[in-house]
């Protein structure tokens, strides 16, 4: 992690880079965060669930392109999917200019809110993410 | 700044066919029907409109003229790409290859009229038999990852024959060409990924803990895509084959072991070659190769079809293994490759051959000690046909592999393979091969020296980089983005 | 003192300068690594020649072969004797066309790229489709990739082809299907049903006989139950015939061998490949797109890369790697020179040809032509005696005669016409059939 990288407080986060925001009743926002961009590179494509797709904790539920790499997303709450950012697939770029803003992927009717528990928070996802790289 | 690459043309790409297309023109000529003209079929079973260019022969050979002078190639510059092996092609190959008696020749015709071209195939089987140490040869595979796929097959059909059903998995090194992974998928086997030790050797302990009695295979490159010959290369063959599976050998790197070893003494069951790099057919901007693939006598039955053989009155014939996984091309093989890779080896011999291997591995490691202290070497020890780096040790200064790449080419030479293997981080593969000189290989360690005292102290200008191409550095995140995949008219 | 062969340019001066710079005495050190038990095995090859030495014994293995320049032939059936205008050859012999690297580094492979990009655009105007890439390995193996590539994109099983695809073509799609264990339904026209568990249906057009099928069915079959519609064409037909884009095709395949390329015993070749855009991300295969440079100029790459194998790995649309570029650009410099009007012209006089022999053979006493429908450059015929003897008959004249199909139809010889074949070469064939029917 470089001076830049941007860990928001007030969201949860997964050690795969994804981060949650609890938005309206009983649903959360669900995007990468900006380490995870810049390690991405250049966002070329995304694949993203489907409205009405039912997601369990954890698993894997889309992919996100750059030129040169695949990366798997997965989703830090279990529930179901009610919004997909259209803007995003139209301008992939977004992720990268604004990974928590305009770069949200998706959004969840959560199932179960207590699976935030199993989530890291920012001071927890910061200290992950500062450590030295090998 | 010394180089034997061409120099930079000038900026500017020229207009594509159907924009410098003028109704009317035309560049080839046709002769009038001589037959009585029988009626078309109907309007509604027939094209509108075909548009295709319309330009004059001299603009046409312009044209292309001008594209193909965009180009790197081994004929214009060194081409350091590690596990390509781009070496010289040599030219009567191509004149041979042309012949009427080789190129104008169908398929289909009967075998009494194709001796020749049979015989040629049947000597060039038994030719990589005895390079390789394995008996059973099939020439129909048409690239290395082809070779592959029938490898996969094979390997797939034996287990099923020996009632070994439950193996739906094959095992590969982290250090595997992306080939690997996707030929055992496509064979319709689940990948288990076993990672390197230090060393950049297979790992034996992991190797141990992966094999089980649902792996069919273990797909191995040798000498290893780090370039390292696997010195525990006939205890990973016991484990595997004590486990039940088979050793798939991928031959890309060959170039390193030609007369140097048999891989059939090294524990390999099956292995492909790539004739577009070891044996010197030219690479053609990516094709056409091919993969032939070659087996031990007990595996011989499931190669591709179809194989050459001697019939009992001594004439050549194309037949159907046995128990063949079946065909897997539309006819027998890349021919016009295979010629020329017959060529090849008539013209070197045992010894010539040898040669080769002995010079493409000294150039490599000449190379390895006199680049060891520019760039960073993962592993130090003597490698083969080529050697990997790491660009890491510039990371402070913001410059990348990518940048260094692109900054020899401003050199007037082709970058080295980047990125790959993937567990060197900022990876530099270097393969110069036998056919370039030694003041070759000192421009290059000069040029890359040059490049690397520039990271230091302009690294702008490398990661501007490349000045003196045809093109400046390429927007590929655009190209991904926004798709421009073929021409379309402008609009109006 | 002599450098080892031509090919390698390091004197033993140049050895020995290397050797002292690594640090080892001997070149063998540098295999140490390799058992010793299994250092120098015995390799059996013949003692090398020169250059004069082996020309004379490969022209001597060539002239073992019957070829096509200097004997009548009728084959077709998967490859195609058509005229290549030199222009092709002298293009393609660059060596910086030939020598060439795949793209990669694209600021130094600009030929290739927008050669590549010319020949997607060719594909796609020739078959009606949107999109094409840069070429599979040949027609046969396009055709088994566009099935698997439609079990991805339906998540189905069932691949339904139509009986008048070539055999050689079914044979491979078997091979490519054992990997995924696809299921292949063969049915007949006339039974043409396409049910809910298939991913596609496959049809040759012209068929593998010579016939036109009908293409507005088919697709409306499989469109009818969410299957796509992939269909094999021969490129030269489609100077004259209506592109399969046309008919609603989804992924469209073909041999480009008979665009400027010799039948060379049966490769290289060349596979096309073209499907709609909806399909884009599932199409296997190097794709080169047109994008902008750092300084605003326009400028090629290869693009959308994370379908394929180098990235995606064991998930990637498919394994190939290596192509066939040098064929396509062969391919795309022979659309280039015939063009517009030459492409029509060479499609016209193909099928003029081969009408022209099909009236005069089906006038002859005991011979007829047993297939209802319209052909393009191939038809059947049937004699009064087996392929196989009319066929040595023929031989022994000096004329390559045209397949033997007696596995589909009873006595049947699948005979290909081309713009290269004359009046009186047409005249002689017939009178050799006549004679050898007569035998």
């Amino acid at each position: 992690m470089t001076a830049g990288d941007i860990v928001l407080d007030g969201l949860r986060y997964t050690n795969e880079h994804e981060w949650t925001r609890l938005e309206g009743e009983g649903e959360a926002a669900v995007g990468i965060t900006d380490y995870a961009q810049k390690l991405l590179g250049d966002v070329v494509f995304l694949s993203l669930p489907k409205i009405g797709e039912r997601l369990t904790q954890f698993a894997k539920c889309g992919e996100i392109e750059s030129p040169k790499a695949v990366s798997d997303l997965f989703t830090p709450l279990g529930g179901e999917v009610v919004a997909v950012n259209e803007e995003v697939m139209m301008h992939p770029e977004l992720v990268n200019r604004d990974p928590y803003g305009q770069g949200w992927l998706f959004r969840l009717a959560l199932g179960d809110p207590g699976e935030l528990d199993r989530l890291m928070t920012a001071e927890a996802y910061r200290a992950l993410v500062v450590s030295p790289e090998g | 700044m010394g180089s034997d690459g061409i120099p930079p043309a000038r900026r500017g790409l020229p207009a594509l066919l159907m924009d410098r297309s003028v109704p009317g023109r035309h560049a080839s000529t046709l002769p009038v029907c001589d037959v009585p003209l029988s009626p078309l079929p109907p309007a509604d079973l027939l094209r509108d409109d075909l548009p295709l260019p319309e330009v004059s022969e001299g603009e046409l050979v312009r044209y292309f003229l001008h594209l193909s002078q965009l180009n790197y190639a081994v004929d214009t510059t060194f081409y350091p790409l590690g596990s390509c092996t781009m070496k010289y092609n040599p030219k009567w190959h191509d004149e041979v290859a042309g012949w009427p008696g080789f190129a104008q020749v169908h398929p289909l015709q009967p075998e009494a009229t194709v001796q020749g071209t049979l015989r040629l195939l049947h000597e060039l089987q038994q030719f990589l038999s005895t390079l390789t140490g394995l008996p059973a040869a099939s020439l129909a595979p048409l690239a290395g990852a082809h070779g592959e796929l029938a490898g996969m097959l094979i390997i797939k059909a034996y287990q099923r024959a020996h009632g070994q059903d439950q193996r739906d998995t094959i095992l590969v090194p982290d250090t595997a060409h992306g080939t690997n992974p996707a030929s055992a998928a496509m064979g319709g086997f689940k990948v288990v990924t076993v990672p390197s030790d230090a060393q950049g050797n297979v790992d034996l302990g992991a190797l141990k803990d992966a094999m089980n009695e649902r792996v069919a295979g273990l797909m191995l490159t040798l000498p290893n895509t780090l370039g390292l010959f696997e010195p525990n290369v006939l205890e990973v063959s016991r484990i595997i084959h004590e486990g039940g599976a088979l050793f798939y050998g991928d031959g890309a790197n060959f170039n390193a072991l030609l007369g140097q070893v048999h891989v059939a003494d090294l524990g390999v069951d099956v292995l492909h070659l790539n004739l577009h790099k070891t044996f010197s057919t030219p690479h053609g901007g990516g094709g056409p190769g091919a993969g032939p693939v070659l087996v031990r006598e007990p595996i011989a039955r499931y190669l591709p079809a179809p194989i050459v053989q001697v019939a009992e009155d001594g004439t050549f014939q194309l037949v159907t293994p046995e128990s063949s996984i079946g065909r897997i091309g539309g006819f027998a093989g890349n021919f016009g490759v295979l010629l020329r890779a017959y060529c090849y080896i008539r013209s070197l011999g045992a010894a010539g051959l040898r040669e080769v291997s002995e010079q493409a591995v000294l150039s490599a490691n000449y190379l390895r000690v006199l680049l060891k202290d520019v760039l960073s070497l993962p592993y130090e020890r003597t490698c083969m046909h080529e050697a990997v780096f790491s660009a890491a040790l510039l990371k402070a200064y913001d410059v990348r592999a990518h940048d260094i790449a692109k900054r020899l080419i401003d050199y007037g030479f082709h970058p080295p393979i980047t990125y790959f293997p993937l567990i060197v981080p900022e990876a530099l593969m270097i393969e110069p091969t036998e056919t370039e000189s030694k003041e070759t290989l000192d421009a290059f360690t000069a040029a890359l020296s040059s490049i690397v005292r520039e990271a230091r102290e302009q690294p702008q200008w490398l990661r501007s980089a490349p000045h003196g191409a045809p093109v400046a550095r390429l927007d590929e995140a655009r190209a991904a983005r926004q798709p421009d995949l073929r021409w379309r008219p402008a609009a109006p | 003192m002599a450098a080892p062969s031509p090919y390698i340019p390091s004197t033993e001066d140049d050895r020995r300068a290397m050797l002292a710079t690594v640090g080892l005495d001997s070149v063998a050190d540098l295999f140490a690594e390799i058992p010793a038990a299994l250092r120098n095995p015995r390799i059996v090859l013949p003692e090398p020649l020169s250059e004069m030495e082996l020309k004379r014994e490969l022209a001597a293995l060539a002239a073992q072969n019957t070829n096509t320049d200097s004997a009548l032939c009728f084959l077709g059936a998967g490859s195609y004797q058509h005229f290549v205008p030199a222009v092709v050859r002298a293009l393609v012999s660059r060596g910086e066309f030939a020598t060439a690297y795949t793209p990669y580094q694209p600021e130094v492979s600009q030929g290739t790229l927008q050669a590549t990009y010319e020949f997607q655009s060719l594909v796609c105007q020739l078959t009606g489709m949107e999109v094409a890439n840069s070429g599979m390995y040949d027609g046969a193996t396009a055709l088994a990739e566009a099935a698997l590539m439609s079990a991805r994109i339906t998540g189905r099983q069932r691949v339904v082809v139509l009986e008048g695809v070539s055999s050689a073509y079914r044979e491979v799609l078997a091979t490519y299907a054992s990997g995924p264990d696809l299921v292949i339904d063969p049915i007949a026209p006339d039974a043409l049903s396409v049910d809910e568990g298939a991913a596609c249906l496959v049809v040759q057009h012209p068929n593998f006989l010579g016939y036109l099928e009908d293409l507005r069915r088919c697709a409306d079959a499989a469109h009818a139950v969410g299957a796509l519609l992939v269909v094999s064409v021969d490129p030269i037909s489609l100077g004259l015939l209506r592109p399969p884009g046309h008919y609603g095709a989804d992924i469209v395949v073909g041999e480009g061998q008979a665009l400027g390329n010799p039948t060379s015993f049966g490769g290289p070749y060349m596979g096309l490949f073209a499907c709609r855009q909806e399909h884009l991300r599932q199409m296997p295969g190097r794709i080169a797109g047109r994008t902008l440079d750092a300084e605003g100029n326009p400028g090629f790459v290869l693009t959308l890369q994370t379908r394929e194998q180098h990235i995606r790995r064991e998930r990637a649309t498919s394994n190939i790697c290596t192509s066939e570029q040098l064929v396509g650009l062969a391919c795309t410099i022979y659309l280039a020179a015939l063009g517009r009007t030459g492409l029509r012209d060479v499609a016209a006089l193909c099928y003029q040809k081969a009408h022209y022999a099909a009236a005069r053979i089906a006038a002859l006493p005991g011979w007829r032509l047993p297939i209802e429908g319209i052909f393009f450059q191939e038809f059947v015929a049937v004699g009064p005696r087996p392929p196989a003897e009319i066929n040595a008959a023929l031989l022994r004249q000096g004329i390559v005669g045209g397949l033997d199909v007696s596995d589909q139809v009873a006595n049947g010889i699948l005979l290909c016409f081309s713009e290269m074949h004359r009046k009186q070469d047409i005249d002689r064939l017939v009178a050799a059939l006549a004679a050898a029917g007569g035998e």
